[in-house]
C-alpha cells in the first residue's frame, strides 16, 4: 500500500474501517461432514463436562474445598475444539471449567483426585487447579490470566522447530483478550506464521465486570485484523459451527498458513465460580441470563442427532446416567486417595 | 601456547558449540544476528535465520513463548538486551518460567531455558533503565538458577552448562566484561553450578565478590596488600546454587567477611550471603559483617554522575579497613 507520495495535487488519507463478512452454511451439510462417532463421541463429552461440573457443586456444597468455574452452558466450546484434535496435538487452557480436561482425554477420577490435592492426580497432587498432562498434550493451566496465551504461541514455535505437523490450541476469556499478553502472542504468532488457533470464549463478562465496560471492540475476533490472522465470530453454543470452524483452523495451521483467532459467542449460566453469588440480578440482568439458557448447547446437538438417527430418549438417558455414575466413581476415588506426603511438596523444582 | 579471548567471543564460541552439539538449541531476542553486544553477530550466516530469530520488542511475550518451546522439547536460549528488563518480564520468568514444572508436578514437565541477560550492569552512562544489576530481585525466586560469570574462561564453561540444564538459568553478562580478555582453552570444558572461584588467596578477610564488583575487589586487593592486609577474594560464580562450602573454608581461616557487589545494598545479595553466615557460621567471625553496595538511589544518567552511586575501589578498600582491627 503506498502511502508516501512527496507532493502532487492530491493528498491521500487512509481510514480504517471493519469489513465482517458473512457466510452461510446449510447445517445438514455441515452435520453430514462429520463422522457418526465423532458426533457421538462430541455429545457424551458435552453430558461427561456437565456432570462433571454438577459433581464439583454437590461437592463444594459438602463442604470440600476445589478451585472451580463452572462452564454450565459453555461446554460446547472446547469439546467442539479438542474434538477437531489429534491425540498428538497440544492445547494450553485456562481456568473456565473443565470442558477442555475432558475433551483432550482427561479421567474424571485422576481429575477431581488432583483438584482434591491427592497424590491419585495427574499432578500428584502439587499442582490442584494448575494441573496439566504432559501424555495428553494438556500443558499446563496458569494461574495468572493471560499468561499463558505467549506461551502457547511458544508451543507452536516450537512445533516448527522440531518439524512437527502439531497444532496448540490456545483457550481464554474475553477478559484475558485485554492483556498485554494477548497482544504479543498474537503479534508473535503471526510474524512467524505459527501452527496456533486463539480460542476465544467471549461470555461477555470477566468475574463481575462486563466487556462493555472493558473492552475496546464489540467483537474480541475484530482483533484478528490487528494481527493479520485469519479471524472469525460464530456461535459458541453450537458445537457443529465450532467443530467446522476449529477443524478449517487446524488444517492451515498444519499447512503452514499460521494462527487463527476464533471468537465464539456463549454465556455461563452460573456465577464466575462458587463465592460469586450475584450472577443472576445483580451485576447481570435476569432477562438476560434466561434467555441464554435457552440456547442449550446440550439440547441443539441432541436435536441434530435425533434427527440422524444417532440418539433417542432412551439413549440420551443411558448416556446421562452413566456420565452420573462415572462422576460418582470419581468422587468416591479422589476422596478415598491420599494426599501426597509432606517431603513431596518439596520436590520437582528442578528437573535433572 | 595459552589463547585469550573476550569474554563476548568466550560467549558466541560457547553458543556455537551447544548449537552444533544440539540441533534443538536456538536463539532468540532483539537484533540478535547484528547483536549490540557482540556476541551473537552472524550466527544465522552458520545457524541459519530460523534458528537465530529477531524478536519484536515484547519482551514478556517471547520469553512466554520461548517458555512454550522449551516444554515440548526445544532448547531456546534467549537474549534481553538489558538485564533491567527482566523485571518487564518478570512475569514470564518468575510466575511462569520457574514455577512451571512444579506446577505441573514434575514428571515430563520441564523449561530448559536460558535467559541471557545482557548488557547488565552499571559503568557506561546508560540511566537508570539500563545500568541496574539485578540479580538481588531474581535469587529469591524457587526454580531460577543465577549465573552470573566474571572471566572469559567462566562465561564459556557456565555458559554451555547453562544451556545444558533443563531448568531456566538467568545467566548475568555485565556491559564492562564484554571486551576483557582471558585465557580460554580450545579444548571442550564445562563449568557445574555452585562452585566458586577462588580469585586471590589471603588470610585476613573473605571478600566475596562476583562479575565486575569481583574486578574492583581485585584491584583493592592490591592496594590493600600494600599495607599489609591480604584478602582472599571468593567469586561464587552462580548465585544459586551457592557454593557455601568454599566461603565457610575461607571464613574459618580469615574470620571476617565483606560482601561487594554493584546492586543495591539494600535488599541485596550481600544480606542474603550474611544472613546464611550469621545463621550458620557466626562463631567463626570475629568483626562485623560488612556490605558494600550502590546507594539507595537509582542510577544517574551520566557516566559521571553513576560513578558515586555504585562502588569504588577506594569504597571497597575503606569497607576491609573497617573489618581490621
Amino acid at each position: 500500500m503506498k502511502v508516501c507520495f512527496h507532493g502532487g495535487s492530491e493528498i491521500e488519507i487512509f481510514r480504517i474501517k471493519e469489513k465482517i463478512d458473512k457466510v452461510k452454511y446449510s447445517r445438514d451439510d455441515l452435520v453430514s461432514k462429520i463422522s457418526p462417532e465423532k458426533l457421538l463421541f462430541m455429545y457424551k463429552n458435552m453430558i461427561r463436562t456437565r456432570a462433571f461440573d454438577n459433581k464439583l457443586k454437590a461437592m463444594l456444597n459438602k463442604g470440600f474445598s476445589i478451585s472451580e468455574h463452572s462452564t454450565l452452558g459453555q461446554e460446547a466450546g472446547p469439546i467442539g475444539a479438542c474434538g477437531a484434535l489429534e491425540p498428538s496435538d497440544y492445547i494450553m487452557p485456562y481456568h473456565r471449567g473443565w470442558a477442555w480436561a475432558i475433551g483432550k482425554g482427561m479421567d474424571p477420577k485422576y481429575l477431581l483426585a488432583e483438584l482434591l490435592g491427592k497424590r491419585t492426580g495427574y499432578c500428584k497432587g502439587k499442582a490442584a487447579a494448575h494441573l496439566g498432562s504432559y501424555e495428553l498434550g494438556i500443558l499446563g493451566r496458569s494461574g495468572v490470566q493471560s499468561a499463558h496465551i505467549p506461551i502457547g504461541t511458544g508451543v507452536g514455535l516450537g512445533i516448527k522447530r522440531l518439524g512437527k505437523n502439531n497444532v496448540c490450541i490456545v483457550f481464554f476469556g474475553d477478559g484475558a483478550s485485554n492483556n498485554g499478553n494477548f497482544h504479543e502472542g498474537l503479534n508473535l504468532a503471526s510474524i512467524w506464521k505459527l501452527p496456533v488457533i486463539f480460542f476465544c470464549e467471549n461470555n461477555s463478562y470477566a468475574l463481575f465486570s462486563s466487556a462493555k465496560d472493558t473492552t475496546s471492540v464489540a467483537n474480541i475476533g475484530s482483533r484478528a485484523v490487528g494481527y493479520d490472522m485469519e479471524g472469525y465470530i460464530i456461535d459458541g453454543n453450537d458445537i457443529i459451527s465450532i467443530y467446522h470452524t476449529t477443524s478449517k483452523a487446524i488444517a492451515r495451521a498444519r499447512a503452514g498458513e499460521g494462527p487463527t483467532l476464533i471468537e465464539t459467542k456463549t454465556y455461563r449460566w452460573d456465577g464466575h465460580n462458587a463465592i460469586d453469588k450475584i450472577h443472576y440480578g445483580g451485576y447481570r440482568p435476569k432477562e438476560e441470563v434466561d434467555s441464554w439458557k435457552e440456547k442449550c448447547p446440550i439440547r441443539l446437538l441432541e436435536k441434530d442427532l435425533i434427527n440422524i438417527n444417532l440418539l433417542d430418549k432412551v439413549k440420551i438417558e443411558e448416556i446421562k446416567l452413566k456420565a452420573e455414575k462415572e462422576m460418582d466413581i470419581a468422587e468416591k476415588f479422589a476422596v478415598e486417595s491420599e494426599y501426597p506426603a509432606k517431603e513431596e511438596y518439596l520436590t520437582d523444582v528442578f528437573a535433572c | 601456547m595459552d589463547r585469550e579471548i573476550t569474554f563476548a567471543v568466550a560467549l558466541r564460541e560457547a553458543i556455537s558449540e551447544e548449537m552444533r552439539r544440539d540441533k534443538n538449541v536456538f536463539l532468540l531476542g532483539e537484533d540478535i544476528r547484528y547483536s549490540v553486544w557482540g556476541v551473537t553477530g552472524g550466527l544465522n550466516k552458520e545457524f541459519g535465520d530460523d534458528r537465530v530469530l529477531h524478536t519484536p520488542i515484547s519482551e514478556n511475550g517471547f520469553i512466554s513463548a520461548a517458555i512454550g518451546a522449551a516444554l515440548i522439547g526445544t532448547k531456546p536460549i534467549v537474549e534481553l538486551m538489558y538485564s533491567d528488563f527482566l523485571i518487564l518480564a518478570a512475569d514470564s520468568v518468575i510466575n511462569e518460567a520457574a514455577k512451571y514444572r512444579y506446577m505441573c508436578g514434575g514428571g515430563k514437565f520441564k523449561v530448559p531455558l536460558t535467559i541471557r541477560a545482557a548488557g547488565a550492569g552499571t559503568g557506561t552512562g546508560s540511566g537508570l533503565h539500563h545500568s541496574q544489576s539485578v540479580e538481588a530481585t531474581f535469587i529469591h525466586y524457587p526454580g531460577l538458577k543465577i549465573v552470573i560469570p566474571s572471566t572469559p574462561y567462566d562465561a564459556k564453561g557456565l555458559l554451555k552448562t547453562a544451556i545444558r540444564d533443563n531448568n531456566p538459568v538467568i545467566f548475568f553478562e555485565h556491559k564492562l566484561l564484554y571486551g576483557k580478555r582471558g585465557v580460554v582453552p580450545k579444548e571442550e570444558y564445562t563449568i557445574p553450578f555452585g562452585k566458586a572461584a577462588i580469585r586471590r588467596k589471603g588470610k585476613d578477610i573473605t571478600v566475596v565478590s562476583w562479575s565486575y564488583a569481583c574486578h574492583k575487589v581485585l584491584e583493592a586487593a592490591e592496594r590493600l596488600s600494600q599495607e599489609n592486609i591480604e584478602i582472599e577474594v571468593i567469586d561464587p560464580r552462580t548465585l544459586f546454587p551457592f557454593d557455601k562450602e568454599t566461603l565457610f573454608q575461607s571464613i574459618k581461616k580469615t574470620n571476617r567477611l565483606v560482601i561487594v557487589e554493584d546492586g543495591v545494598k539494600r535488599g541485596g545479595v550481600g544480606s542474603e550471603i550474611a544472613g546464611i553466615v550469621a545463621e550458620e557460621i557466626i562463631a567463626e567471625i570475629d568483626a562485623p559483617i560488612k556490605r558494600v553496595g550502590a546507594k539507595d538511589v537509582p542510577i544517574p544518567g551520566s557516566r559521571y554522575g553513576e560513578k558515586f552511586i555504585v562502588p569504588s575501589v577506594e569504597d571497597i578498600v575503606k569497607a576491609c579497613k573497617e573489618v581490621i582491627f
